[in-house]
């Protein structure tokens, strides 16, 4: 398929594979941020053409993963709810909160819809005026700003029925606490689809502060062995900087128009990771203006109390410090089809992607 | 029933890990029996001189028509592909309709007449029926169910255990995977994609027959249905003394079943078919075996991916496009979307 099909040339693979080789001195560690990378590497198989010097890490960067769990306790609260119709990305759906999951109260009759983008969860509202229509709002730079579009929409349309519940996180904040909490890292493979929001400016702090490099990657298994190399090529220059490998995407100054949408409706707030805690500005609020389609504002609802699983190293592990095998859940108590954790569900997740793809 | 389930989910009927799970500690566990046992696409019952083949199977696919086939053509070509790939020659097939009041009569005339065509190419004969039809919404249009008998020769009966697969044999599949998944996707409108992918539906005892009749060492067949090629492979291989290794690149994918699944981040490989059977073949009869299932209309695309390997006994890998590595498990679920 053509601009794909040349991405995944086994013989560009091979070459840059013998060229990291040939470049690496010394062990490092590489971070991937996205949920995105996470499957790809697992996909492709990339450890396996890796040398052993360089070790790949998953971080933060599945928005499932991240979400706390009395997030997915307040959505099953409100899928209960006679007048409500749950909107919602696929991945979502079999996520665990302390008592129940989306998909359990669709199957005990909740109206929880999979959609492939808020525009599909407008029309839900548009059709359905007498219920309220919730859409799940998750993701990080990639997914806000449709959010955005979509609130500044059922605003000029008049779909006064139609609701956000926002878990939009921003990515920066957590690369930042990492490093702060001493994960060795030598360098971060950049989120692609963010970096298409956002540029590349949101990462310059990354060098001059930690002096580690960044590498804006694509998905596909040239761009990451590129992307390596080009990290590789940092670390032994000793020349930390943000480059962007995925250049047919993004732009240095990112997508203006949707950083401007961003900015319309969304505002800064302090927020909770999994496996991070409370990062300052790491959350996106909704604006005051739009209230009215703030779902946390508007739709009032009593959400159970929060039971962490015990066992679950979700947390370590999206920090980077242990890997899936590690947990002593992994593959036993905690599967797809039955997760304890989050990082087991989403198909982006650390957990779900070892499980399918290396155990 | 050990379950930590109080209510079926959907993932339960998407023929992955959860539908594996409540086949075993529930239905097999209760109905127990050493025919049964076997879990195989059909169940050979012995009878004297010839064996028999009787399998069944139920339809409820959304929507009734889509690109390549219906409803009426699935619910026959499902049945009759179950008993040819135990090895059988597929005879007689009985079905049962469940209406939902309110469907249009043409609409019904037509997945009537298609099952009569697709019976009639495939050479078998509806013999027995029952209709049913309930409450609007009590179901959703239209349900069929169909069982079939077919008749097996008894040296053929081990094909459906693959009691005889081993180390060397090669893996034969005859053609591109993903189609008639991709296809049912793209055909609900709920997505507005339009994208140029039809289903591979097709009764295949033709095509299997004309496999058989080469005398070549056939070890096993199954069809690769709902859960797709990945499901097929990681069942066939779990807890065996021999593992399974298959090569990314000899998998044919066609360009809009590609590009759908880079949009919804599926695999293809666990996407469902509905005219494809993997075989498993002796390793000196492999070549011969694809060259006669290419000149077979539904085989024109069949190529070797993969082989029976002493490495990796219980699991099997798949070699990637780019030179990695990768293991195939058995879905636990649907597959879902990603976010981004």
């Amino acid at each position: 398929m053509k601009y794909i099909d040349e991405y995944r040339d086994k013989e560009i693979v091979r070459l840059l594979a013998e060229e990291i080789k040939k470049t690496v001195t010394k062990p490092i560690r590489l971070m991937e941020v996205c949920g995105g990378h996470t499957m790809s590497i697992q996909k492709y198989g990339i450890p396996y053409l890796l040398p052993e010097e360089v070790e790949l890490i998953s971080g933060p960067g599945c928005p499932v993963c991240v979400t706390s769990r009395t997030y997915i306790d307040r959505a099953v609260a409100y899928s209960r709810l006679d007048d409500v119709i749950i909107t919602t990305y696929g991945d979502l759906i079999r996520v665990p909160g302390s008592s129940s999951s989306l998909d359990r109260e669709k199957a005990n009759g909740a109206d929880v819809r999979i959609v492939y983008s808020i525009l599909d969860a407008l029309m839900v509202a548009k059709k359905n005026r007498r219920k309220k229509v919730i859409f799940l709002g998750i993701g990080f730079e990639t997914t806000a700003p449709s959010s955005a579009a979509g609130i500044i929409k059922a605003q000029m349309a008049g779909i006064t029925n139609f609701y956000l519940y926002s878990a939009h996180k921003v990515m920066p904040p957590a690369m930042e606490t990492l490093i702060d909490e001493g994960v060795q890292i030598d360098g971060y493979i950049g989120p692609g689809h963010v970096s298409t929001i956002t540029g590349k400016g949101i990462y310059l702090n990354i060098p001059e502060k930690y002096g580690l490099g960044v590498v804006i990657s694509g998905f596909e298994p040239v761009d990451l062995m590129q992307s390596i190399l080009m990290l590789v090529q940092q670390i032994e220059n000793k020349e930390p900087k943000v480059e962007i490998e995925y250049t047919r995407a993004v732009k240095p100054e990112g997508n203006v128009k949707a950083q401007e949408m961003l900015d319309e409706v969304f505002e800064y707030r302090d927020d909770w990771w999994r496996g991070l805690g409370v990062l300052e500005n790491s959350g996106l609020k909704i604006r005051d203006k739009y209230a009215m389609h703030d779902a946390e504002v508007q739709i009032s609802v009593d959400v159970e109390p929060l039971i962490e699983p015990k066992g679950c190293i979700c947390g370590d592990i999206l920090r980077g410090v242990s890997k899936p095998k590690d947990c002593k859940l992994f593959g036993t108590v905690c599967t797809p089809s039955d997760p304890v954790g989050s990082c087991m569900v989403s198909n982006e997740g650390s957990c779900a992607a070892y499980y399918l793809y290396n155990r | 029933m050990k379950n930590k389930f109080d209510t079926i989910l959907l993932g339960h009927g998407s023929g992955g890990q959860l539908s594996h799970d409540l086949i075993t500690d529930l239905f097999t566990k209760h109905f127990d029996n050493d025919i049964l046992r076997q879990q195989s696409d059909s169940a050979i019952l012995e009878t004297g001189k010839n064996h028999l083949a009787y399998t069944t199977d139920s339809f409820v696919v959304d929507p009734l028509f889509f690109p390549g086939g219906d409803i009426g053509k699935l619910a026959i070509a499902g049945t009759v592909n179950d008993l040819a790939v135990s090895g059988a020659c597929p005879l007689y097939l009985s079905v049962g309709f469940i209406i939902e009041e309110g469907l249009s009569f043409s609409d019904l005339e037509r997945v009537v007449l298609s099952m009569a065509e697709e019976a009639r190419k495939a050479g078998v004969r509806i013999v027995t029926g029952d209709t049913k039809v309930v409450d609007r919404g009590k179901c959703d249009k239209l349900f069929i169910n169909t069982s079939g008998i077919g008749i097996l020769d008894k040296q053929h009966v081990p094909i459906s255990s693959g009691s005889n697969i081993k180390i060397g044999d090669k893996i034969i599949i005859n053609g591109s995977i993903g189609d008639h998944g991709m296809a049912v996707m793209a055909a609900r409108n709920e997505l507005n994609i339009s994208a140029d992918i039809t289903s591979d539906c097709a009764c295949l005892n033709g095509l299997i027959k004309s496999a058989m009749e080469t005398g070549a060492q056939i070890s096993f067949m199954r069809d690769a249905t709902r859960g797709g090629l990945g499901t097929v492979i990681s069942e066939l291989v779990k807890s065996k003394n021999y593992g399974i290794r298959l090569m990314e690149d000899r998998l044919k994918v066609n360009d809009g079943v590609k590009g759908m699944c880079e949009l919804l981040g599926f695999d293809p490989i666990y996407v469902a078919n509905e005219g494809k059977v993997v075989m498993v073949v002796a390793e000196e009869d492999a070549d011969r075996v694809v060259a006669v299932l290419k000149q077979h209309p539904s085989g024109t695309q069949t190529s070797i991916i993969g082989e029976i390997t002493n490495d990796h006994q219980g699991s099997a890998w798949l070699e990637t496009l780019v030179g990695g590595k990768r293991i195939i498990e058995m879905l636990s679920g649907q597959q879902l979307p990603r976010i981004c």
